[in-house]
């Protein structure tokens, strides 16, 4: 049995704001049947058309899924359209008191049903999903190649769950998108994603400044070997260990699979290129024997 | 609150004398039975009354029952017993809707190069016999099916299937453990080479279980060590759920007859009165030969572990095929199998009874599953667009 908080199972048994509004000024709407869950959410906004006056949903899934959007709707009333976006999914899970990590993407699926309904409301483009075809996306403003098929689940949306969740493995990326969770084929996508992601972030974290200190340099090769490499070696069975850093010159010894690997030269320039990327662009990657 | 337990066959309550006739094995007779004194001997004689017993209820002779830990262990040692004693054979088949003790096992032997056929069923869940027939050549060396499946009840003909595969010279083995107690089985005029079997699914405790191997079948053990069990599955025995398991073996005979009235008149009461009272629900496997205890209802537009949860609030313990009560993400393989369509298999609750319901408790249930379904169906975009201008 789910250890659901006493928060969760109270939105469960006493759901707030069910049902619908005729006259809302936005709806939102995500999942399938297909998929095992699905949300309609509608707002009702005030004569300003700013602020968030009444919220009602219908859901078809689970009991944290119905709970997540109960809690959604009780986040939004009396927000303005502008705070209901900053609302992230971790903030519903917050609100019930926490998630089974498991169940995360019940979280996901009521913030990105917000998120449709703000955006339709907005004019912006969202592409609808052929009802005809139940394995259309189920996050339509996240348009993009179908990554999950089992569960029609696009990379930009990968991309944007993975980037504000700060996930680092496929596993969590499933908890939280189901992505990956029933045939399992698109697992090795999952994880070029992150990689990606991640690289993404670092790219967009990095401070270069023009000269750096040594300290400074010897610092920022250690984060970069932490954070966004050797995380992709242990993905393979693989590991590095730091052996010493002269001005440019890395020494890295590759360990477990890495070590005595026919292709560790290749992962060696991989190395190189990210540290030249990321830190300093006279980087030389040295692999060591020790 | 006291539970309506109506998942037996997840697991079942102990029966009380079942727990009486074990209970001296614990702190009083605590011998062990392979000992020269007479203080294991007094334990070697109980567990061989116990062997007699299981062999009577399986119709065997104690001969052919060894006991094992649990029926995932009894399925995994017959089918790694078939391809040690043929290794020339490297071909096993099964079916689509098995318990995981076996499909799994099966899939990782495809791994290691094995050719594994998994056979299909219908949308009643009935075993594809063409498909079965088919498949079976001179390289099959096993052929494991399920007497009934546990999800749906549906009972397989297994003795014809054990003939097909026989006709080729493959061995056969079934994975018993949702019949054993709940329909006859006949060894001595079966087909069958070996059969699992588990404890805890007819009223003996959990952690023992039971694998039948026909005399004359060749058999290699899956533990190996001392001597127990005539060499064929080393380890001290678990005395104790030994002797809880015989007494469960003469207890199911006992209500054999009952099981298939008085237990399968409750079912069919249960089923009728949610079938009527529930619009847009489909009996899983109904047009199928099933066991009298159970029965499988698709609910639409609704999702398995909310229903769950609510039966819950009333004491109500049944199971679901939904994805989200598995851990995994995608609804029961077996439903998948049965081609029973992605909208009902997330809704679908597993109802299994047991010679402790009462009709009393059915009663609750016919009372409060319809508000339950109904409720849902109320919050569900997908329930209120479809039972628009019905009540």
């Amino acid at each position: 049995m789910w250890d659901y908080t006493p928060i969760v199972k109270d939105h469960f048994l006493n759901p707030r704001n069910v049902g619908d509004i005729p006259d809302a000024d936005a709806i939102g709407e995500v999942g399938s049947l297909a998929c095992g869950d699905a949300l309609k959410l509608y707002l009702k906004l005030d004569d300003n058309k700013d602020k968030i006056v009444d919220a009602k949903f219908q859901t078809f899934g689970c009991a944290s899924a119905i709970a997540s959007s109960s809690a959604l709707t009780e986040m939004v009333k009396g927000k303005t359209l502008d705070e209901a976006l900053a609302v992230s999914n971790q903030d519903i899970a917050d609100f019930l008191g926490g998630l089974p990590e498991e169940k995360m993407h019940c979280s996901v699926m009521g913030q990105e049903a917000l998120e449709v309904a703000i955006f339709k409301y907005r004019g912006m483009d969202i592409p609808q999903h052929d009802s005809e075809h139940d394995q259309g996306p189920a996050y339509p403003d996240y348009e993009g190649e179908i990554v999950c098929k089992c569960f029609g689940i696009t990379d930009a949306f990968l991309k944007k769950v993975i980037e504000t969740n700060g996930l680092t493995t496929a596993e969590q990326v499933t908890n939280f998108t189901k992505a990956g969770g029933a045939c399992g084929g698109c697992i090795p996508k999952i994880k070029d994603l992150i990689a990606l992601v991640l690289g993404e972030t670092a790219a967009q974290a990095r401070v270069r400044p023009e000269k750096l200190s040594n300290m400074k340099k010897m610092q920022l090769i250690q984060e970069v070997l932490e954070r966004d490499i050797r995380p992709l070696l242990w993905a393979d069975g693989g590991d590095l260990e730091l052996i010493d850093i002269d001005g440019a010159k890395v020494q890295v010894a590759f360990r477990k699979a890495c070590a005595g690997c026919a292709s560790s030269g290749n992962t060696a320039r991989m190395v190189e290129a990210k540290l030249r990327d990321l830190v300093a662009e006279d980087i030389v990657v040295e692999e060591v024997s020790q | 609150m006291k539970e309506i337990y109506l998942d037996n066959n997840a697991t079942t309550k102990v029966d009380e004398a079942v727990f009486e006739e074990m209970r001296p094995y614990f702190c009083e007779l605590y011998g062990n039975p392979s000992s020269m004194h007479f203080f294991g001997g007094q334990v070697q004689s109980k567990v061989n009354e116990a062997r007699g017993r299981v062999a009577e209820l399986l119709g065997a002779s104690p001969d052919e029952i060894i006991f094992t830990a649990c029926g995932t262990e009894s399925d995994n040692a017959a089918i790694r017993s078939a391809l040690e004693v043929f290794p020339d054979r490297r071909h096993i088949i099964t079916s689509r809707v098995e318990h995981p003790a076996v499909l799994t096992q099966c899939r990782n032997l495809r791994q290691r190069g094995y050719r594994v056929t998994e056979i299909g069923v219908d949308g009643a869940g009935r075993l594809d016999m063409e498909e079965l027939r088919a498949a079976v050549d001179v390289d099959t060396a096993i052929v494991s099916l399920m007497w009934a499946n546990n999800e749906t009840g549906v009972i397989f003909p297994v003795e014809e299937a054990a003939k097909i595969a026989k006709s080729k010279g493959a061995l056969f083995h079934s994975d018993a453990v949702q019949a054993i107690g709940k329909i006859p089985i006949n060894m001595a005029a079966s087909s069958v080479d070996m059969l699992s079997l588990s404890g805890h699914k007819l009223h003996a405790p959990k952690g023992i279980g039971v694998l039948y191997v026909r005399r004359g079948t060749p058999f290699r053990p899956f533990l190996v060590g001392g001597h127990q069990e005539k060499s064929r599955r080393a380890g001290t025995e678990n005395a104790a759920a030994i002797i809880a398991l015989g007494k469960a073996c003469q207890l199911a005979d006992h209500y054999m007859a009952a099981e298939n009235s008085v237990v399968k008149t409750m079912r069919d009461r249960l089923q009728d009165a949610l079938m009527n009272a529930i619009p847009h629900a489909r009996i899983n496997g109904g047009g199928a030969e099933r066991l009298p205890n159970t029965t499988s209802i698709a609910f639409e537009f609704v999702e398995g572990e909310a229903i769950l949860l609510l039966l819950s609030e009333f004491g109500i313990c049944a199971s679901s095929g939904s994805a989200c009560t598995s851990g995994s993400l995608e609804p029961s393989h077996v439903l998948r199998a049965m081609g029973v369509p992605f909208t009902c298999a997330h809704g679908s609750i597993r109802f299994s009874l047991s010679r402790y319901t009462t009709d009393a408790e059915i009663d609750t249930v016919i009372r409060e599953m319809p508000p339950i379904i109904a409720r849902l169906r109320q919050m569900s975009p997908f329930g209120r667009e479809h039972l628009k201008g019905q009540a």
